[in-house]
């Protein structure tokens, strides 16, 4: 029987010939990741459920990259980070990337595929909703709670639910202006908040497959903000060369049969899409940017695992040379290895940290989440009034960066560098 | 700590243990549709640990103050549960992160059951596999007839929902497929039932 990627993926994992949409199996995990926020608790379940002596299922595939809250003053963020220390020490996990040593990495999402974690084919349960994001690579990657993570840090095994396969076929010659993040916006906001809730997100056609590997991240990074279950780009030669770049590990690609069933296609022509934003408070209030050159902006944020990944600093900065911002210009790189990208990446032979500073942007910040979600009081970026952000970022929930008072405008780092230089919101377009 | 979290489960026994016979009488609290994550338990308090039984309580006081201002308070100024053992909501309750400190600090406010609309699927899955309250769902929309403060009985075994004063019953969805998850009392329970792990 013909079936899509993520049924393959997950039919491999739990033995099977044969999964259907909405059948209820026991899968096997190939990656248990976990962070600062969720690792603790995860953690605590564990060792409730399993005793405190347990030894996790797999020591190699049990990955805690804490990025979080981890430039604050906080004690409870530090006792935490030491609690993921101590655990690391106990069960001997080579994959433990501790802050404050030369190991530290940043955000978890980047950081997964950066350290050759993600495989094509593979199965990955990540504490964390944007663990979606690693569908890009062609695995089945999913969010889940500490009490479903703690189970499979025990037994290497959970119970889920096949989910059917919405199909966004995107074709087309993809025009410059248009980013990942301006394909996976235009798509929220036409299927809704959730729009996809139970469902598998595949997305394909030339639109995407013109895109670089971080490009299709920030496409499936945001399949959560429509409900999705897991979003997913099957592999094809920039997915492996980017994956056996970074690890030595086997594995084995899984695509979906050609006939195979889906429970809804849709298609776009890339050519009708637009510089975009999501107005606040939810990722799906899409509005073209060219629709709202009146709302006056107090800050610009790039970073974040949705737009803080090396091509998006590329971009923001293809804007920003030889120009100044106009308002507050926050910049936080996923990772140590997209910080270290910054001072080694040229444009017209200037690198991209002289560009950002010459544009007067803040001095660049260490990699992490930081005000991608708020945090504690000091993290750096954080909203704590009535600032009126466009972000790169993925969420603007009331309050999620902070202050409940400072509204949230989503873009892509073309648009959000656009709109740092006017003050304004502004379409990309009038500067490239 | 075992024993908060056991205490948790059996203080909701007729909830989640034994839904057949369950009957759940509380007041309600009504909000809207798309109640995020963020606004159940807002990212600064997520350096509180659910497995610590002083910071479970501490996510308790802290439930729902996410919400917008307009909102009537969730919990009275000082104290540490909410007066309300029921949420009314709306569509796709509970969107956004697949923080597990979401369900666990309604269920430490003291929330047993919520009835909404739709369910974003990390946070019902999440409130089954903790079993920290039922996510109940209806096709109808309640907030029409439900105001905070009203009284309401949710009769789990006949799968309906009654707004007391005006008698008026709705229709739950049955649980389905992860009916016997709940019943069994949660993940852990229901995978030590069927022999997953025998610890
Ligand atoms: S960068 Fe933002 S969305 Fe990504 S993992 Fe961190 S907090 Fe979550």
């Amino acid at each position: 029987m013909s079936m899509t990627i993520t049924e393959k993926i997950l039919a491999r994992a739990a033995d099977k010939a044969v999964v259907m949409p909405g059948e209820n199996i026991w899968v096997k995990a190939d990656i248990l990741l976990t962070h600062d926020i969720c690792g603790p608790g995860t953690i605590g379940v564990f060792q409730r459920e399993f005793g405190r002596d347990a030894k996790v299922w797999d020591r190699e595939r049990v990955v805690i990259i804490p990025d979080h809250f981890i430039f604050t003053k906080d004690e409870m963020s530090h006792r935490n980070v030491e609690g993921l220390r101590t655990f690391a020490r106990e069960q001997a996990l080579p994959y433990f990337y501790d802050p404050g040593t030369p190991t530290y990495k940043g955000v978890c999402h980047v950081a997964l595929p950066q350290e050759g974690h993600v495989r094509p084919g593979e199965v990955i349960f990540g504490t964390d909703s944007h663990t979606c994001t690693h569908g890009a690579l062609g695995a089945f990657a999913t969010g889940i709670g500490n009490t479903d993570a703690g189970f499979v840090m025990g037994t290497g095994k959970l119970l889920i639910k096949v989910p059917p396969t919405l199909r966004f076929t995107v074709s087309g010659l993809k025009p410059d202006y248009i980013m990942g993040k301006d394909i996976i916006l235009r798509i929220i906001g036409d299927i809704g908040f959730e729009g996809a809730t139970y469902c598998a997100m595949e997305f394909r056609g030339d639109a995407i497959a013109a895109l670089a590997i971080e490009e299709r991240m920030t496409i499936c990074n945001m399949a959560i903000e429509a409900g999705g279950k897991n979003g997913i780009i099957a592999p094809d030669e920039k997915t492996l060369a980017y994956v056996r770049a970074r690890t030595p590990k086997p594995f084995t690609p899984l695509y979906s049969d050609p006939d195979c069933a889906v429970a809804k296609d849709y298609t776009y022509d890339v050519a009708t899409f637009e510089p975009c934003v999501a107005k606040p408070h939810s990722p799906a209030e899409y509005a073209p940017a060219r629709e709202l050159k009146d709302v006056k902006l107090d800050r610009a944020y790039i970073g974040s695992c949705t737009g803080g990944k090396l091509t998006d600093f590329i971009a923001a900065a293809v804007i920003l040379q030889g120009k100044r911002v106009s308002v507050d210009t926050f910049l936080v790189p996923a990772t140590q290895e997209v910080a270290t990208g910054l001072a080694t990446e040229k444009i017209n032979g200037e690198a991209l940290t002289n560009i950002f500073k010459n544009a007067g942007c803040l001095d660049i910040a260490p990699p992490s989440c930081a005000a991608c979600l708020g945090g504690p009081p000091d993290t750096f970026g954080r909203t704590h009034g009535r600032e009126v952000v466009i972000s790169t970022t993925n969420r603007n929930f009331l309050g999620r960066m902070g202050s409940k008072d400072a509204p949230i405008y989503l873009a892509s780092p073309l648009t959000v560098a656009a709109s740092a230089v006017t003050g304004r919101i502004t379409d990309p377009r009038e500067f490239l | 700590m075992a024993g908060k979290k056991k205490s948790v489960i059996s203080n909701q026994q007729s909830a989640i243990s034994n839904p057949k016979s369950a009957i759940i009488r509380s007041r309600v609290y009504v909000v809207g549709d798309n109640i995020d994550t963020d606004q159940i338990i807002p990212a600064q308090h997520l350096n509180l640990v659910p497995t610590i039984p002083a910071e479970y309580r501490k996510l308790g006081a802290l439930a729902l103050s996410g919400l917008p201002a307009d909102y009537p308070p969730f919990i009275k100024r000082g104290a540490a549960q909410a007066e309300y053992g029921i949420i009314v909501a709306g569509r796709n309750f509970g969107c956004g992160s697949s923080r597990e400190h979401a369900p666990i600090a309604l269920g430490a406010a003291g929330i047993r059951a919520i009835v909404a609309e739709s369910y974003a699927r990390i946070f019902f899955r999440n409130a089954i596999a903790t079993g920290e309250q039922y996510p109940c769902e209806t096709a109808a929309n309640l907030r029409t007839v439900f105001q905070t403060g009203d009284e309401a009985e949710i009769r789990l075994d006949r799968e309906e929902f009654v707004h007391v004063k005006s008698g008026k019953v709705f229709k739950l969805k049955s649980l389905g497929a992860v009916m016997p998850v709940v019943s069994a009392g949660g993940l852990f329970a229901y995978a030590r039932k069927t022999g997953m792990i025998t610890a």
